[in-house]
């Protein structure tokens, strides 16, 4: 009579298997290998490098096979990993003003030193989709190339900061916290809270920023640059006293220029509003310094109005891994909540059933 | 049964982390149904599906435990069975479905029918820590009002149900004060449990992996459902007997059998059901 719905050991097994199956797809045609989605899909490795918070293209590759091209479930599966690594320590900050540019651009000047570099970008291209690339084997067409300027590439906030335009951000030797050791807490220091959207999901970021624009929390921005590129990592061990290169990575790094109005202790400026992300991620660079920006609301001393400018609803909800965690979590029973819950129901219902038939009665 | 991993530690987590999760569980126990902000780390399964359970777990156990997991009651639904599953790879402990031969018992959403001693821990997995979140979404706000022990809030909330229903209509995830202190979740248990955690001689841990947080309740402390003085709690269950084992005492799921209103009420806890009808027919 009583069939219980309840899966054991062998129905996950086989659950898994047929999940192994689909993942392959049709045998009769050769099977991607890592080395090729962490070259032809490097704008997929990079968003998992970012929400995954571990620079390794290899597994970020890696993972998005396991996951069939799932890149929330790819990003799942690098967490999940990196949190086995030891952590060694913090490395000295990135400077992005000594990067190896390959793209690079300001929406506040025409030209400026360094130039602007358009680099690999799909800005400009016509959305059509190309159907010649549906033919594979096709001769790849070279990119021309030309001699890299020489010269330094300052950046344009520290162009505006030199007139005194532009806010200064005070410069501390403290290390910066790790939500990866200490949960959050409010309120929450600018650097825990640009960890936190740099770990972020896209969509949400995105989602945030566009809003701003469209007058929730906004305060117009402009885009100080945009830059795409190269830098070395280095470490400082205690013990040496001296920084170690320990290699390059590949970042965008946003800087927007944001109005500021001024309070009794400063003068009208601008403002920054700051995004950083591995390898190549304009949108989530970009988006990430409006959010950025509209964070620092309470303390310029401007209303806190908007989704977007308050500290508990961004931070706690930009975390894909723990969002898609939670909401998929619903699928796991919860019958015995629903059961308390149709006793109630039936509980409420039987009692105004029986006043509708007393006062049907008198 | 699985093979124990290699290149994992015992329990999957470092030492390091072990120590840092129990500090956090010494702090809960000392301060009874306070919340312990801990720096949960990303699990391999996902957050929502028993990841504070799985750390708190993970913190407190030794290769000489037998660990029972149970979700909804029941020790072989697929959650629980991969959390055991889990277990069994990165620790290699003994298991149980046994909640008499258990130490540690791992468990979402039920406490077990039959009552703990003091030899064993009961962990739960918690989905949101905090009780108040409902009423107050802030977390600064709601650490405010648990430090100053101004639950107005979930008073007023529990009055509203009255005037509206004649009764509080809150099934599961029933607030409770513990040690007459702190108002706490004690996870979405129905409210039918919520009697089995006071007193209880086990001590029991609660650990939410999404929300950072570890909390726990002392052996023998006082734990009370909020209630009023002239409408005192009253735990639901159907009012039916189990149709295996014929418990009128049991929390009961409800089980549709076709499409023409059918149905039967069994026992949520599985060993609890197996038991008696193994005793039932051993007597025949």
């Amino acid at each position: 009579m009583y069939v219980a719905v309840k899966g054991g050991e062998r129905a996950i097994s086989a659950a898994h298997a047929w999940l192994d199956e689909t993942r392959r797809g049709d045998p009769a045609l050769p099977e991607l290998t890592v080395a090729q989605i962490e070259q032809q899909m490097p704008l997929a490795v990079d968003r998992v490098m970012a929400e995954g918070s571990c620079h390794d293209r290899f597994l970020a590759a890696l993972a998005i096979k396991q996951a069939k091209g799932d890149l929330i479930e790819a990003a799942f599966l690098l967490r999940a990993y990196r949190t086995t690594l030891p952590r060694f320590g913090v490395s000295d900050p990135l400077e992005t003003d000594a990067m190896r540019i390959r793209r690079r651009i300001s929406a506040t000047y025409k030209d400026l030193p360094g130039g602007q570099v358009l680099g690999p970008t799909y800005d400009y291209t016509h959305r059509l989709l190309d159907f010649a690339l549906a033919a594979e084997g096709a001769e790849r067409a070279e990119a021309p190339q030309s001699e890299v300027p020489a010269g330094a590439v300052p950046r344009v906030t520290e162009l505006l900061a030199r007139e005194g335009l532009m806010q200064r951000e005070e410069a501390t030797d403290a290390e910066p916290g790790d939500l990866t050791r200490e949960p959050l807490a409010f309120p929450a220091a600018r650097p825990v809270r640009l960890q936190n959207l740099a770990r972020g999901d896209e969509g949400f970021l995105l989602a945030l920023g566009y809003s701003t624009q469209r007058g929730y929390g906004g305060n117009h921005p402009f885009v100080g640059e945009v830059r795409v590129g190269h830098v070395t990592v280095e470490f400082t061990p205690p013990e040496l006293g001296f920084p170690i290169e320990l290699g390059e990575i590949g970042i965008t790094e946003c800087q927007m220029v944001n109005q500021f109005k001024g309070s009794r202790t400063e003068p009208p400026q601008f403002t920054r509003g700051y995004g950083l992300t591995f390898g190549h991620g304009e949108r989530r660079a970009m988006s990430m310094a409006l959010v950025d920006r509209a964070l620092r609301a309470t303390e310029l001393g401007e209303d806190v109005t908007a989704p977007a400018q308050d500290h508990e609803f961004v931070l706690y909800h930009s975390d894909n891994i723990e969002a898609t965690g939670f909401v998929e979590h619903l699928k796991l029973p919860h019958y015995v909540d629903f059961q308390s819950e149709l006793e109630n129901l039936r509980t409420i219902r039987a009692a105004l059933a029986r006043e509708a038939m007393q006062e049907a009665a008198e | 049964m699985s093979p124990v991993m290699e290149g994992y530690n015992f329990a999957y987590l470092d030492e390091a982390t072990k120590r840092m999760l129990r500090r956090a569980i010494l702090k809960a126990v000392a301060i009874p149904g306070h919340q312990i902000p801990f720096g949960a780390r990303e699990m391999p399964l996902p957050y929502g599906w028993g990841t504070g359970g799985i750390q708190v777990t993970a913190a407190i156990l030794g290769p000489s435990d037998t660990l029972k997991v149970i979700d909804q009651g029941a020790d072989d639904t697929t959650n629980a069975v991969s959390i055991r599953r889990f277990f069994t790879r990165v620790a290699g402990v003994a298991t149980t479905e046994r909640t008499s031969e258990a130490t540690i018992i791992q468990t979402r959403h039920r406490i077990p029918e039959q009552a703990l001693r003091e030899d064993q821990v009961i962990v739960y997995q918690v989905p949101q820590p905090e009780p108040l979140s409902r009423l107050e979404p802030r977390r600064a706000e709601t650490k405010r009002l648990h430090s100053l022990a101004d639950y107005g809030l979930m008073h007023v909330r529990l009055y509203e149900d009255i005037a509206r229903y004649g009764h509080i209509a809150k099934a599961y995830d029933y607030p409770v004060m513990v040690n007459g202190r702190y108002l706490m979740a004690p996870s979405p248990i129905p409210a039918f449990d919520n009697p089995k955690m006071d007193r209880m001689p086990a001590l029991q841990l609660f650990g939410a992996g999404r929300e950072k947080r570890i909390y726990a309740v002392p052996p023998y402390t006082e734990v009370k459902s909020l209630d009023f003085e002239d409408h005192p709690f009253r735990p639901i269950r159907a009012p039916h007997a189990c149709a295996l084992c014929g418990s009128r005492e049991s929390y009961l799921d409800e089980v549709i059998t076709d499409d023409r209103g059918g149905r039967l009420f069994v026992c949520s806890d599985t060993d609890y059901c197996s038991g008696r009808v193994a005793l039932r027919e051993a007597a025949e």
